[in-house]
């Protein structure tokens, strides 16, 4: 146990850039409180085994009371070199590595990579390859978000039941992952240059029944969320995040938008066939745990919309560019860097080709490991079961946070 | 958004003393960087992000690249006087190019939707000290980045509030990113070591691991 | 009112309690030992070698050309290519494999060997029920225990397997008329 004094609290405290604006710290005013004993700090390790903590992350905390006055995240448990293994392994071998970052979303992983390796080599994808790239990315979308939101609820003490309807639902989609590409999790299924298989008529039937029947389950599980007094009173006013410190710290995703910053790659960048569809960008106003939280929710709605036109619009076709040769694939010597919407938020890889059969730096930008960037900031001045709370509505996996 | 050349003129033109050079990128992708000295570079990048016709707020990747040493031979033909006649000889030169580590930043802009511009910034060589100014106080998301381009690369980043190793554990000592890291082989390996991890392996272990007992439970059943 | 949220909520769960009696929808889970769900087609899980006719040994479509053990992420086939040749489906003389080892521990089910090998040797299966006492021999797959028959491969895949069965019917078709 490490203890140190009150005194020396005023050293972890304050911006560490001059620029960003910070929530308002002081414990005791987010207690209610006014007088309090002058104690000492209690320095607890919370992980790597701790049961809410989203896989082996770890994060030192200290407490004043129940208060949180400094955080510091660990890293690295997971850590297996990932962007080592890139660099010695052919184009081709890193895309199913690919699906073991964030292991909940191999195929917008596997999408990233793919766009990346496309813009390095100047690759164009046959039009049906993107339509299903969007299917599957949406589909991905779809099963992380309400994962996600079981997981949100068991952090706050709904322990097994919402899970296990948002697991129910996700096992549907990964269903019709596992008899598309073969895996339900470890997907592998995209290639520079296309798919590596065609879905079939019955495929793109079943998958319209699952979707069909995707808007009942948002709407009960709204029903448990949106005015459920628990709910409300756990996350409302919880882990505040200002627009100015989501952008200064590289915050993308739900998470940027619950704070009420229109950044949403589907729109900005205009990958894929994005531009062909009509989708609104769910914002929020207050940048709270209920904000994210939400935020999934109307994402989930308008992956649903984005869903029901790719089905309508999907063209028969190639779905692999036949000029791509996989095998002893050589990209021309330079650099790219591509970039997706993820679940997560924004998912990137830069190449830098030397004109070998291996890349020579292959870099991973994960969008949870970035987002937690400013996970001290979010609970400073919050209870110790806030934090859980906090941490689960950033969603991370660890797979991704260490690679 | 305007020219990667318009950018650096204004850039250089908005602080003084900056060396900007660009990098050019041959592939596809056509996505060019600046070459920023060290010196400026925080200065730089604060230009970028107050600018208000770049306003490049969103520091998307930051990341390290490993330039090893490599010598470079050019064949030149050269004029040389030979038993009195001037004759044309070819000679080979070796030009000697030193590696560096590279720290590059793809930057865009949330408020006005544009980018991305990269900045890179490299270290005089790949020694021990190599050092090159932070962005952190610029952009907080270089944060947990810089840390790991110090934990993998051992790029030692000056004015980092927080600078410690990130993913490995604080007593490693080797940077496992740079190209000519080499890999401890005193580790168990796969069950099924062959070639040159076997030849590894066989330094440390003279058979395989000891089994754990449980290859006999298998054999009562 | 305080407790209309909950009450609402409440509501939700009883109608999923009860509905799953009833509705095939609410409840998908399936009591795995004894019912089992049917496996998609492109279901894969560790690859095999496929032979042709009914010798294991003889009908091996493998030419050790070692492509799929160099493409392979995570380095798990290991190939000694045999000093003698034997002929193949076509009559051709190749060379066929001494050792074909894959470790199914190290084995990530990418099927990227699958989608390299220019022969059609080797496939994907999709028997899952592995698990073992012992981390080093029984989950270190030789040539004898990969080798499967081109019926099982039709069992699996139907339709992947007719599709090669088609192929490599025209491929020897062409070279017959080439020559």
């Amino acid at each position: 146990m490490n203890m140190s004094s009150r005194a020396e609290r005023s050293v972890v405290e304050g911006p560490r850039d001059g620029t960003s604006p910070v929530i308002p710290r002081d414990p005791s005013t987010a207690l209610g409180m006014t007088t309090r004993l002058d104690g000492e700090l209690l320095e607890v390790s919370m992980g790597p085994q701790h049961p809410s903590t989203h896989g082996v992350f770890r994060m030192n905390v200290a407490l004043d009371g129940e208060t949180v006055v400094k955080l510091k995240p660990v890293f690295g448990y997971l850590h297996r070199n990932h962007e080592k293994i890139g660099e010695n392994t052919s184009y081709l071998g890193s895309m199913p590595y690919t699906d073991r970052l964030d292991y909940f979303c191999s195929l917008t992983n596997n999408w990233a990579y793919a766009l990346s390796v496309e813009k390095l080599a100047g690759i164009e994808v046959p039009e049906r390859a993107e339509y299903l790239r969007i299917i599957l990315a949406e589909l991905t979308r779809l099963q992380n978000h309400a994962s996600l939101l079981g997981f949100l609820l068991s952090d706050m003490g709904a322990w097994g039941t919402p899970l296990m309807y948002a697991f129910r639902e996700r096992e549907k989609i990964l269903d019709l992952f596992e008899s598309l590409a073969g895996s339900r999790m470890m997907c592998d299924y995209m290639r520079f240059g296309g798919c590596r298989v065609d879905a079939g008529p019955d495929w793109i039937g079943r998958a319209k029944k699952v979707l069909d029947a995707f808007p009942r389950f948002l709407d009960e599980f709204e029903k448990l969320l949106v005015s459920n007094e628990i709910v409300i009173a756990r996350t409302q006013h919880i882990g505040k995040l200002t627009a100015d410190l989501a952008i200064s710290a590289g915050i993308t995703g739900p998470m940027l938008r619950a704070s009420g910053v229109n950044y949403d790659l589907r729109k900005v960048d205009g990958y894929g066939f994005y531009p062909r569809f009509k989708f609104r960008v769910p914002l929020g106003d207050h940048g709270d745990t209920y904000d994210r939280l939400m935020m999934r929710v109307l994402e989930m709605r308008e992956s649903i919309e984005i869903l029901k036109q790719a089905f309508e619009q999907i063209p028969a076709g190639p779905v692999m560019n036949p000029k791509v040769k996989l095998r002893s694939f050589r990209p021309p010597v330079g650099e790219a860097y591509g970039r997706i919407e993820g679940p997560k938020g924004e998912l990137g890889f830069y190449l830098i080709s030397d004109g070998s059969s291996n890349p020579y730096r292959y870099r991973v930008r994960p969008p949870s490991f970035i987002n937690l960037t400013i996970l001290e900031d979010l609970c400073l001045g919050h209870t110790v079961a806030d934090v859980m709370v906090i941490l689960g509505s950033v969603d991370i996996v660890m797979g991704e946070v260490d690679r | 958004m305007e020219s990667l050349e318009e950018i650096k003129t204004r850039v250089e033109a908005a602080v003084p003393g900056a060396d900007i050079s660009i990098i050019p990128n041959p592939g596809p992708a056509n996505q060019p960087s600046l070459l920023i000295d060290n010196e400026h570079a925080p200065h730089v990048a604060r230009f970028l992000r107050d600018d208000p016709a770049l306003r490049l707020d969103h520091c998307s990747n930051v990341t390290g690249v490993d330039w090893l040493d490599r010598t470079v031979t050019k064949k030149v033909k050269v004029k040389k006087l030979v038993e009195g006649e001037e004759k044309e000889v070819e000679e080979t030169h070796e030009e000697f190019f030193p590696g560096y580590l590279e720290s590059v930043y793809h930057l865009y802009s949330m408020a006005l939707k544009q980018g991305p511009v990269i900045i890179r910034m490299r270290t005089a060589d790949r020694g021990e000290g190599a050092r090159l100014p932070s962005l952190t106080p610029v952009y907080r998301s270089a944060d947990f980045q810089e840390r790991e381009i110090f934990d993998l690369y051992g790029i030692r980043f000056d004015g980092h509030p927080d600078l410690r190793r990130i993913l490995m554990w604080d007593e490693f000592e080797d940077y496992p990113m740079r190209k000519d890291y080499r890999e401890p082989d005193d580790y168990e390996y796969e069950p099924t070591p062959h070639d040159d991890v076997l030849e590894k392996a066989k330094q440390h272990y003279s058979t395989r691991p000891q089994l754990d007992g449980a290859e006999e439970l298998t054999a009562q059943e | 009112m305080i407790g209309i949220g909950i009450l609402s909520g409440m509501a939700v769960t009883l109608r999923n309690f009860v509905g799953s009696y009833f509705e095939k929808d609410r409840l998908i889970t399936v009591q795995y030992p004894e019912e089992r769900e049917t496996l998609p087609e492109n279901y894969r899980n560790f690859p095999f070698l496929v032979y042709d006719t009914d010798d294991a040994a003889a009908g091996l479509r493998c030419v050790a050309c070692k492509i799929c053990e160099k493409e392979c992420p995570p380095q798990c086939i290991y190939i000694v290519k045999s000093d003698d040749k034997k002929p193949d489906y076509m009559g051709k003389l190749q060379l066929y494999p001494k050792v074909f080892d894959i470790d199914i521990s190290v084995c990530m089910s990418c099927q990227i060997c699958v989608e390299v090998c220019p022969f059609e040797a080797i496939k994907m299966d999709k028997v899952f029920e592995l698990s073992c006492r012992e981390r080093f021999d029984t989950l270190l797959m030789r040539k004898e225990e990969l080798s499967k028959s081109n019926i099982y491969y039709h069992k699996i895949h139907p339709v992947e397997a007719a599709e090669v069965d088609a192929n490599l019917a025209a491929a020897a078709e062409a070279k017959k008329k080439k020559a």
